[in-house]
């Protein structure tokens, strides 16, 4: 056992896990997370995405101890008590069915609309493809993407500033 | 209001240790809205009724038993508070298809009190009527009408205490929203909260079973209805979208440890010798438990679990001859086998004569897969043995089901056990949830704490239940104006020893403990679902089995529909094939075949399926002309097909748009057109939601899924091994018409019927129909993988 320092969602932790365990469990076990859920174990569903450091991560596949950078789970993804423009658009489209992948789903398309304001409908089918959804609501979600972009979109011409979670 | 589903406090408490989200209780103290729970012995006893903080002390202490609720109670259905909200609690399960929402819309709008003043629990086995939980898309169209009728008996119940109250006689009062007014002084007013909040309403209904349950009073007739027709958005995806939902995959209590399987390497392997001692030394290392074939390990965290499943060594001895042909053989294996079952030959006219002498004689074969649920989260359960008791927190749709099944696995009484239902992952049919929830509550019983338990990918996707595979020979006889005259169907499909819901002789672990029941189900051979007025036909179908009947990862039951995509591949493939050979267009050659007689029209059935392909076609804008088009230049080839079946009382039409690349095999649905009636439509915004997902899952079916096994196992084994329909596949478009063809659309009793599967049916025929459509080609194998299409596509070529 060892003992890892992990930032997530603004909060520091200590735990005291094998070194090899991946950080899935340790965020669903240990600190009480549940949105990121397994799906495979393999990297191949999404269920289980994190972001780490701006980039989209699969938790079931990376070991706790290799994080260096802030975590943000989807409880983390807006302030307490406020949603993210992704999270409204969510409901606005009402995308969800057993929701078992929507917290994949919407910490994916974060990374994408932070990397691409105003994806092409070519690419968020490709950006999300690695993201699976056995309800298929895929139709929904790229609606909730979109509508998102705009809305993010219309809140930067109406701030003048960026938009931020 | 928010979501939740009630779990006991000890449970919540450990969920809730460090996210630091708004309790469940939290929140009723916030919002001032008390719930109680009355399900147990001990509260049913208390009244007026306790507070939900002492409900949940009780429920901590592991207190039981646990009685079924008696669904003729009104209290069992209906709570309302002191502030005039309103709890209801049903038996059943919401599979995120927002039936949770219709329910709640439905009665909300016969007890007259608003939407958002109420709240909903489902599916605890102890809390909640059993009506089954989930299952045949029918919890709207059957369930929906005894919680109309208890919400309209607990509405006419509150008018007649404020009739007694106000001296006035109830047709004097008015009611909106939960307030009761004197119509000539509106003044003069009662809240339902007044009225009884926080006391029980003690009035006993009646009905022989609970789908006759009823009061006195009557329902309203649909012109009244206000709240059901309205797209209210669903109370359950808040939760599911800020990460505040609790998963029954999430369920924790203090104490609990994990467990993981270890399967057979090899269908039918028997146990020869475990070496405990290569996991002994692990961390955290419990225990491992072994009955018969069935095998796992305990241990106190998750990933130990996993590691030491995957280290212990064991000695498997394959079966003496093979368990079943690859899946590259399957269908020779199923067209030559001698069936199990057999049904006696459903004989219309003369078909042999006819058919000997029609202008023209079509032949086809078509051939569908073993399909797996391939849930997205692996199936799992938490079981809680506390207290001499066995709590159960499962997705399971089937929750009381599961409760029966467990109570008889393990030899106690009903009422010591409960399930308390949680969100989970996709439960469409017989899911492995059953499965995971008896092993769970075996492990617990053995342990004597908490057990987790959660299959890996590789069980789900190996292990689940299948829905079955289908060969299928149709024949059908043209006259010289290519009309139909006969028609052969003959069906065979793999489906001996079908597996039933939470059965206990027929779970896996009881299958791998060598429990058998006295025979396997014999399983059955479905037929297309269609109107179609033939007036010669001879339909057979007919069972078989694989060599390895039980402990096979090959089991089958009930997959979403649960036979639909099959057979209505097949039908609706050849009913397109015989308009091509007829040279006419495949929705006129439809309708004409459903008006050439309307004298048996049962419930319409005919009716509304003409306006429901109309519908379908207006909507798409369809060219009439006769399948293929002419293949036109360039890699990419478009076309169009429709396919219509219904099911139960629903009738659905669906048009996919292909685009199919000659170079590459690949098809993308563009765009679907669907077009719907299943009666008296509760929430729009839900329906349409529904059927879209329908449409991606049939579609799924239809391009990617085939489980696929050697002569040993199931080679299917992951995401790359079984695929799924990907973002990367999703239509451009959908268009959804919601139809309404009853004769009479405005009649006040406007039955409603089920949604939840119906559209899922008819979408691979849709996607082989405008596949020929675009490139002349007919592909007759399920399922349409680009290096299917594309050999199929070269083959025709070199034939032509």
């Amino acid at each position: 056992m060892s003992r890892i320092t992990l930032k997530v969602n603004s909060r520091t932790h200590t735990v005291d896990v094998d070194s090899s365990t991946p950080l899935l469990y340790v965020l669903r076990n240990d600190l009480g997370l549940q949105s990121p859920r397994f799906g495979c174990g393999l990297g191949q569903c999404g269920a289980c995405t994190v972001i780490v450091g701006g980039n989209a991560v699969r938790s079931c596949v990376t070991r706790a101890f290799t994080i260096k950078s802030e975590i943000t789970t989807l409880e983390g993804l807006a302030k307490p008590g406020t949603l993210h423009p992704l999270q409204q658009a969510w409901i606005d489209e009402q995308v969800p069915q057993c929701g078992f992948c929507q917290t994949g789903q919407i910490l994916n398309a974060k990374v994408l609309l932070d990397r691409n304001a105003n994806p092409t409908d070519e690419q968020i089918r490709e950006w999300m493809a690695g993201n699976l959804c056995r309800c298929m609501t895929y139709y929904r979600i790229q609606a909730a993407i979109r509508r998102a972009a705009k809305t993010m979109a219309d809140a930067r011409l109406g701030s003048g500033t960026e938009v931020s979670a | 209001m928010t979501a939740f589903t009630k779990i006991p406090k000890q449970v919540e408490d450990a969920m809730e240790r460090w996210s630091g989200t708004t309790s469940r209780r939290d929140f009723l103290k916030n919002s001032g809205l008390l719930v109680v729970s009355f399900g147990t012995a001990a509260m049913a006893k208390a009244s007026p009724l306790v507070p939900w903080s002492v409900a949940q002390t009780v429920a901590a202490e592991g207190a039981g038993p646990y009685p079924d609720p008696d669904f003729r109670q009104l209290d069992s259905w209906i709570v309302i508070h002191e502030n005039s909200t309103a709890t209801f609690y049903v038996g059943k399960t919401d599979g995120g298809q927002g039936t949770g929402t219709a329910f709640r819309q439905m009665m909300c709008d016969e007890l007259d009190i608003a939407f958002d003043q109420t709240d909903l629990i489902m599916g605890a086995t102890d809390l909640t009527v059993d009506q089954g939980g989930s299952g045949g898309s029918d919890g709207i169209e059957r369930d929906g009408w005894p919680m109309r009728r208890v919400a309209a008996e607990a509405r006419r119940v509150l008018l007649e205490m404020a009739s007694d109250l106000f001296k006035m006689p109830v047709d004097q009062l008015a009611v909106a929203d939960g307030v009761i007014s004197v119509k000539a002084d509106p003044s003069r007013k009662v809240s339902y909260g007044e009225l009884i909040g926080g006391r029980r309403f003690n009035v006993t209904m009646t009905g022989q079973n609970i789908n006759a349950t009823t009061g006195k009073a009557t329902v309203k007739p649909v012109q009244d209805l206000k709240i059901v027709g309205q797209s209210l958005p669903r109370y359950d995806i808040p939760p599911k979208v800020d990460g505040s939902q609790k998963w029954a995959v999430g369920a924790t209590a203090p104490g609990m440890v994990h467990a993981r399987n270890v399967r057979p390497p090899f269908a039918g392997a028997k146990l020869v010798s475990i070496d405990a001692s290569s996991v002994a030394g692990l961390p955290g290392f419990i225990r491992v438990v072994n009955k018969g074939n069935y095998l796992a390990v305990v241990c106190e965290r998750e990933e130990q679990a996993i590691a030491a499943s995957r280290q212990l060594k064991v000695e498997w001895q394959k079966p003496a001859t093979p368990p079943f042909p690859s899946s590259e053989d399957l269908y020779q294996y199923m067209r030559s086998a001698s069936p199990t079952s057999s049904s006696r030959p459903d004989v219309v006219g003369n078909p042999d004569a006819v058919m000997a002498r029609a202008a023209k004689v079509i032949e086809a074969e078509y051939e569908v897969p073993f399909q797996g649920h391939t849930a997205l989260g692996p199936a799992h359960g938490m079981a809680d043995p506390s207290g001499g008791q066995m709590t159960i927190y499962s997705n399971d749709m089937k929750s009381y089901g599961l409760r029966r099944g467990v109570a008889s696995f393990l030899g106690m009484p009903r009422d010591r056990v409960r399930v308390v239902w949680m969100e989970g992952p996709q439960l469409y049919g017989r899911t492995a949830a059953d499965d995971a929830g008896f092993e769970a509550a075996y492990l617990a019983k053995e342990i004597g704490r908490p057990v987790r338990m959660q299959w890996m990918r590789h069980e789900e996707t190996a292990w689940d239940v299948k829905g079955p595979a289908y060969t299928f020979k149709l024949r059908g006889g043209l006259d010289a104006q290519g009309r139909l005259l006969a028609l052969e169907y003959d069906a065979r499909s793999a489906d001996y020893n079908h597996i039933g819901y939470n059965d206990p002789d027929t779970v896996l672990i009881a299958q791998l403990m060598g429990r058998r029941p006295a025979a396997p189900a014999a399983g059955s051979a479905r037929t297309p679902s269609e109107m179609y007025v033939i007036p010669n036909r001879r339909v057979t179908t007919h069972v078989v089995g694989l060599p390895l009947v039980w402990e096979s990862p090959l089991r089958v039951g009930n997959l979403r529909d649960p036979n639909g995509p099959q057979v209505t591949f097949a039908g609706e493939s050849f009913i397109d094939e015989l308009a091509a050979a007829a040279k006419a267009d495949p929705v006129e050659f439809r309708l004409k075949l459903l008006t050439a007689d309307s004298s048996d029209d049962e419930e319409f059935k005919r009716t509304r399926s003409i306006a429901v392909i109309k519908a379908a076609a207006a909507e798409y804008g369809w060219d009439t002309r006769p399948s293929p088009k002419p293949v036109g230049k360039g890699p990419i080839l478009t076309g169009r097909g429709i396919s219509y079946c219904y099911r139960g009382r629903t009738v659905v039409a669906e048009i996919a748009e292909v685009e199919v690349n000659r170079e590459t095999g690949h098809v993308w649905v563009k765009r679907f057109v669907c077009a719907h009636d299943c009666g008296l439509v509760i929430n729009p915004g839900g329906l349409r939601r529904t059927i879209e997902g329908n449409l991606l899952y049939g579609l799924s079916r239809a391009l990617h899924e085939e489980v696929q096994f050697d002569t040993e196992k199931v080679t299917s084994v992951d995401w790359r091994t079984h695929p799924t329909l990907t973002h990367a596949d999703t239509p451009a478009r959908i268009d959804v018409v919601v139809v309404n063809a009853d004769p009479n659309p405005k009649r006040p009793d406007l039955p409603h019927y089920g949604a939840g599967e119906p559209s899922c049916k008819p979408t691979i025929a849709a996607v082989a129909n405008a596949i020929y459509d675009a490139t002349g080609v007919r592909i007759r194998r399920v399922p349409f993988r680009d290096e299917r299409v594309l050999a199929t596509l070269e083959a025709a070529h070199e034939a032509s």
